[in-house]
């Protein structure tokens, strides 16, 4: 099954211990975490469903490519990593 | 006569109540860390509403109705998702996003109307909450008007509602205030708009816009609460005052040390008193000669008297924003807070004015609770 986890950053705003989820998308394995803790959903995406502009979600140590649908594909045994996206000094 | 006062830093929330006549100390601070944008303190039933801006995280709105002993966090405004395919620029080609940057305005509705706010956000959006801020709608009409699409950007990178103000003898009519695209109103509760910008001027627009309703840049709009005819804005351009409800406007010209400003405040009782913090214009936005000041008017704008007793008079860059300025209810208290982390209060409508803080986050807006 699938691992997902969130950047300490984000923990301290809304609760979201990492958690093993079913999905074959990254957009199925957040939607599984998201039924755990239903406002952090609002943290990690925007209206919309997409990944905020100023967020990062990783799959086995690769960021995804599809930020507005999350469709990459998630391995039986992935670790998903949802982080915010680190720039400037 | 408000003891307490709330100040929305980049860093927090900070609380200051009256120790005693003249003296005022920070007691508390909420959020700490988080950039609080603004927040606003319901006189209908006494909650108090901070709306966050996270940034990576998005904005968000917390409610306390035990005066900040306890929050909790509450639902946000969602934009209507765009057409396939659309991508929406505004008058100069760039993108506006269809989604919600941050809160810039909360306003109450009615006495007659509990439970009811306004809300207007970056980019462009106004929004209303029937359930004390739990759920949001979109006032679609607006946001859909053609005329919208002319609004741009100034000092953020997209348009947006500072100023809300619901007529207190008539909750159907509203009028919200845009940076920078000009000054709007509903008499039917949201279905239809129409512009009210007649007298204003934007000097800074090409020749054949000067006096278009959207190249209009209200900093900051107020309805004098007991006379709703008479209103004051504080304009990119300078000063304007409407006594006819908003139907026309007259510009107030020849005020020292500037007409440039962000903030108005205007006496709740008496519609001819109006407070304004004066800056350098455009590229600088610095106080005039280094000397932080207030400037007031009793006589609706024909004359002003500038104060600034117990206020810096020299090497002083405090910038002021547009809800950064507060006036508590009896019209004789007043706050303001400034970029660099400074606060002051008056207890005598300005005439004399004491430092709250002097190293604070940068403030975004002060209020009295």
């Amino acid at each position: 099954m699938p691992r997902v986890a969130f950047t300490r950053n984000l923990q301290r705003h809304v609760a979201c211990p990492p958690c093993a989820v079913a999905g074959l998308t990254v957009r199925e394995s957040l939607e599984a975490a998201f039924a755990q803790y239903p406002k952090l959903r609002g943290y990690v995406l925007d209206e919309h469903g997409a990944l905020r502009f100023h967020m990062a979600v990783y799959v086995d140590g690769v960021p995804i490519a599809d930020r507005r649908a999350l469709s990459d594909p998630v391995p039986e045994a992935a670790e998903i990593f949802v982080m915010q996206a680190l720039s400037g000094g | 006569m408000s003891d307490q006062l709330l100040v929305s830093t980049r860093k927090g929330l900070f609380s200051a109540r009256r120790q005693g006549k003249g003296a005022w100390a920070l007691e508390q601070v909420h959020f700490l860390g988080d950039n609080v944008s603004l927040t606003f303190c319901d006189p209908r039933d006494g909650a108090w509403y901070a709306a966050l801006d996270h940034g990576h995280f998005g904005a968000k709105l917390h409610r306390s109705r035990d005066r900040g002993a306890t929050w909790e966090e509450i639902g946000v405004p969602a934009y209507p998702t765009p057409p396939e395919g659309h991508v929406e620029k505004d008058f100069l080609g760039r993108e506006i996003p269809w989604r919600l940057i941050r809160f810039w305005c909360l306003a109450p509705g009615l006495a007659s109307q509990p439970g009811l706010l306004w809300a207007g956000t970056l980019p462009g959006g106004l929004f209303w909450s029937e359930d004390h801020g739990a759920t949001w709608q979109m006032v679609e009409s607006l946001w859909n008007m053609p005329e919208r699409r002319k609004w741009m950007g100034g000092g953020a990178d997209a348009p947006g509602i500072h100023s809300i103000c619901v007529d207190p003898r008539d909750g159907n009519r509203v009028v919200v205030a845009v940076s920078s695209g000009g000054v709007w109103m509903t008499t039917d509760l949201g279905q239809t708009w129409t512009a009210h910008t007649k007298g204003m001027r934007a000097d800074y627009a090409p020749p054949e816009l000067v006096e278009a309703p959207e190249s209009q840049d209200p900093h900051r709009m107020v309805q004098c609460p007991a006379r709703p005819d008479v209103w004051w804005v504080q304009h990119h351009n300078g000063i304007f005052r409407s006594t006819d409800n908003a139907m026309s406007w007259t510009e107030i010209t020849d005020v020292k040390p500037s007409v440039f400003g962000f903030p108005v405040v205007v006496h709740p009782k008496d519609p001819d008193t109006a407070w304004f913090v004066p800056a350098i214009k455009d590229e600088r936005r610095i106080p005039v000669e280094g000397k932080v000041v207030v400037n007031r008017t009793r006589d609706g704008g024909r004359t002003f008297e500038t104060l600034h007793k117990g206020l810096p008079q020299g090497w002083a860059y405090d910038l002021v924003y547009r809800h950064a300025l507060d006036l508590d209810a009896t019209g004789e208290r007043l706050a303001f807070g400034s970029t660099t982390g400074s606060v002051w209060i008056s207890e005598n409508g300005g005439d004399d004015w004491l430092t709250l803080a002097e190293h604070l986050p940068p403030v975004h807006a002060v209020t009295f609770a």
